[in-house]
């Protein structure tokens, strides 16, 4: 068994923290960033000094959804790794050199951003083209990340030597399975970024692909939104049941649920792709029905939550039909982040069905109503969730404590964040539905009518993203408080048990041979004959254009 | 492996949900016809003009029928391109009848961009090497704008034009 009042050796720790400098420093920026934008799209301001507002969007989605996410979940994954399968002085310098490549490959692209010659957004799409050294920062990212992988995968491996016949720990299992997601799913945006963009931004090559590069970036813009997700419902799963005195209510349904989501977010990236040219609608249809399969892992993983709450409020002596939700720690913000994190799932949720539904996907397409939804499922489940984490994660790593005063900040950045967001990400909602775009600046669109009832949306936006940003502020300061300034102690790093009750784990679900084969049955079964097809009937390529992103 | 008795329940309900979920959508695109926007009909990105859609005297607004039009337009970063008027100028303006069919044919010059008419369901993606094409019934009068909505460069918010659908 796992002591749970022991937390990392201090090598172990300083990786950690590491990655979480990282992620912490791009939440302030990119923060910044997104106010700004609230700001120029509302009309209320003005960029000084000729800068750009794709400059700043540009900078708020390559830092918030390349770089914090990758940061903070790989660091985290350390975490877990180390405290559950432990971790070599080998492996330690390997990860120590991934934390390093990528680090080397953000700086790189970030000053590429800056100096004003990759306005081409965080998704790139070509033939918009940014500078050579944007596109090798972001392969470097990469690069570093799969040594991550492997180092991952390693742990496991030397751990399942060790311990013969013996079933993987829980969370070392889910850390690898969205490992496997990540190496897959990069190896298309890799495919593109080295082959096909270094060279035709270099100069190489004179035209590129577009819709090869397009589709070879889909294949990884899906699985990187539960790339994003998975490390969330490793702390629900396996982390919460601890922090509310209960226990996991099953840990195969647990396996389960996170294999179904490696075999299924990966072969659906069409559904980004839905209005595009030059792909057949009956291949969009497959990878439409292939998309709906991840609802059956999230139906089990509603069910699993909502069961080991009930089961933890009936334990402590809470009755009837809704008694139970008083047994829940209300007041811990370890605890009340990650929920509010998993209530708003229900509505992010459902708008995922509502964009991915085929034909449907034109009445919300590019709108603001896209950036409404992904402002819930990553910018609250997933990063209210991550807050939740750091709560004890970096009190635990620092050797302090979590005191009751940042707790009671926690839980105001938390309901900041929530009311903030509701404003913002609900005016984008209702904004897209009467068609205001995404990614645009501030416009009045040549006069028009349509535009003049957007704007009090847009204002709404900037008054959710203020406060938004308030919250921002609020957890870069207890993060620091909790690195530097919180009293020294003992930080709980919680791990919960398998419930009594739980039926044993059957063998096949650590299958990994299994399971890495139907998932790459299911990727070339959706992607084989669509993707000859469009390689057969491409049309001739596309030089490249950097003069109108200046 | 073992579930609990409610989760069958749940499951269930929700697997049985996304099956009828599908199979409405299912129903929609290949019985109904209505997919989503996927034309196949590739072109030279850098030689648009050489397609007899795109040829200078085609684009814009053309009558093909009683009550039916096309429309053919040219994107390019920051503009639709919808023709020349008799005396030459450019066309800033696509007026339809309402009631009319209109096909709506597309295809870029340079970068990707959107094609969105605010207000209604036509919406599809412009790329280069490809014509994007969507057919629909303009059948509520007003002043829409037809706007880009996929980044293509520093003036991209400024791509915009009226679409008025008149009462005859
Ligand atoms: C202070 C908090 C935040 C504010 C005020 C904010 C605001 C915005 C706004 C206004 C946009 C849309 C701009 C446009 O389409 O023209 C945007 C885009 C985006 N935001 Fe945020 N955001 C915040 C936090 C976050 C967080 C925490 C994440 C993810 C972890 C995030 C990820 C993104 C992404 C990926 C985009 C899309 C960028 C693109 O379309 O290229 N944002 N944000
Ligand atoms: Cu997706
Ligand atoms: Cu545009």
């Amino acid at each position: 068994m796992i002591k749970n009042s022991v937390a990392l050796n201090k090598l172990d720790s300083k990786l950690v923290m590491a990655h979480m400098y990282v992620a912490f420093i791009s939440l302030f920026i990119g923060g910044l960033m997104g106010l700004l934008q609230t700001l120029v799209r509302s009309g209320t301001l003005v960029l000084p000094f000729g800068i750009s507002y794709y400059q700043l969007l540009t900078v708020h989605g390559v830092i918030l959804a390349l770089v914090l996410t990758t940061f903070f979940i790989i660091g985290f994954q350390f975490a877990l790794m180390s405290k559950t399968v432990g971790m070599s002085d080998k492996q330690r310098d390997s990860a120590w050199f991934g934390f390093w490549i990528m680090l080397f490959g953000t700086v790189t692209t970030a000053i590429t951003i800056l100096l004003g010659k990759a306005n081409v957004l965080y998704t790139f799409y070509a033939p918009l083209k940014a500078y050579p050294t944007f596109y090798i920062g972001l392969a470097l990212v990469v690069v570093g990340s799969w040594i991550g992988c492997f180092t991952n995968f390693r742990q496991l491996y030397v751990w399942k030597k060790k311990h013969p016949g013996e079933k993987s720990p829980l969370l070392a299992f889910m850390v690898v399975i969205n490992m496997l997601l990540w190496f897959i799913a990069t190896l298309g945006v890799a495919a593109t970024v080295i082959i096909q963009l270094i060279p035709w931004s270099l100069g190489m090559v004179d035209t590129v692909n577009v819709l090869v590069s397009r589709t070879l970036f889909w294949y990884f813009g899906h699985p990187l939104v539960y790339f994003w997700l998975l490390p969330a419902y490793m702390a629900w799963y396996a982390i919460i049941p601890k922090i509310i005195g209960g226990k996991i209510f099953s840990d195969s349904l647990a396996r389960l649920a996170f294999v179904l989501f490696l075999m299924f977010s990966i072969p659906v990236g069409f559904h980004h792709q839905l209005t595009e040219p030059g792909i057949d609608p009956v291949w969009k249809f497959i990878q439409v029905v292939l998309t709906f399969m991840v609802i059956i892992p999230s139906l089990l993983t509603a069910f699993s939550m909502f069961a080991t709450f009930e089961v933890t409020g009936r334990s402590k002596g809470y009755t009837g039909l809704f008694g139970w939700l008083k047994g829940l720690p209300w007041k811990d913000v370890r605890f009340f982040a990650p929920m509010v994190g998993m209530i708003t799932f229900i509505p992010a949720g459902t708008g995922g069905i509502i964009n991915a539904s085929n034909q449907m996907n034109q009445v919300v397409h590019n709108t603001i109503w896209v950036t409404g939804h992904f402002h819930l499922t990553v910018g609250t489940t997933v990063i209210l969730t991550f807050f939740g984490i750091s709560y004890w994660l970096i009190p635990s790593l620092t050797g302090r404590k979590l005191t009751k005063k940042i707790n009671t900040l926690g839980m105001i950045q938390t309901i900041v964040w929530a009311f903030g967001m509701s404003i913002m990400s609900g005016s984008m909602h209702i904004a897209g539905l009467l068609g205001a775009p995404r990614r645009s600046s501030y416009s009045t669109y040549g006069g028009s009518e349509q535009a003049t009832e957007w704007i009090g949306y847009q204002i709404a936006q900037a008054i959710g993203g203020s406060i938004l940003f308030i919250g921002i502020i609020l957890m870069v300061y207890i993060f620091f408080y909790m690195v530097f300034a919180a009293p020294k102690g003992q930080e709980e790093f919680p791990i919960a048990e398998v419930s009594e009750d739980a039926e044993p784990t059957p063998k096949f679900l650590e299958n990994w041979k299994l399971w890495i084969g139907i998932t790459v049955a299911l990727i070339l079964f959706a992607y084989t004959i669509p993707f000859l097809d469009i390689i057969h009937h491409s049309p001739p390529g596309s030089p490249g254009f950097d003069k109108i992103i200046r | 492996m073992h579930l609990h008795k409610y989760e069958k329940i749940w499951l269930t309900f929700g697997i049985g949900s996304l099956i009828l979920f599908l199979t409405v959508i299912g129903i929609g695109a290949f019985y109904k016809g209505s997919q989503p926007p996927s034309h196949l009909a590739t072109i030279d990105p850098q030689n648009v003009e050489a397609h007899e859609a795109f040829r200078e005297e085609n684009l814009g607004l053309r009558k093909v029928g009683d009550n039916e039009y096309i429309v053919s337009v040219v994107a390019s970063a920051f503009n639709y391109d919808l023709g020349k008027d008799e005396e030459g100028n450019a066309i800033r303006e696509i007026r339809i009848p309402v009631g009319s069919t209109v096909l709506f044919q597309v295809t870029t010059k340079d970068v990707i961009h959107g094609f969105e008419i605010a207000g209604t369901n036509v919406n599809m993606m412009v790329e280069p090497g490809y014509i994007n094409s969507l057919e629909t019934v303009m059948d509520k009068p007003g002043t829409y704008t037809l706007i880009c909505n996929e980044y293509c460069g520093s003036g991209h918010h400024f791509m915009a034009t009226k679409v008025e659908v008149f009462e005859p």
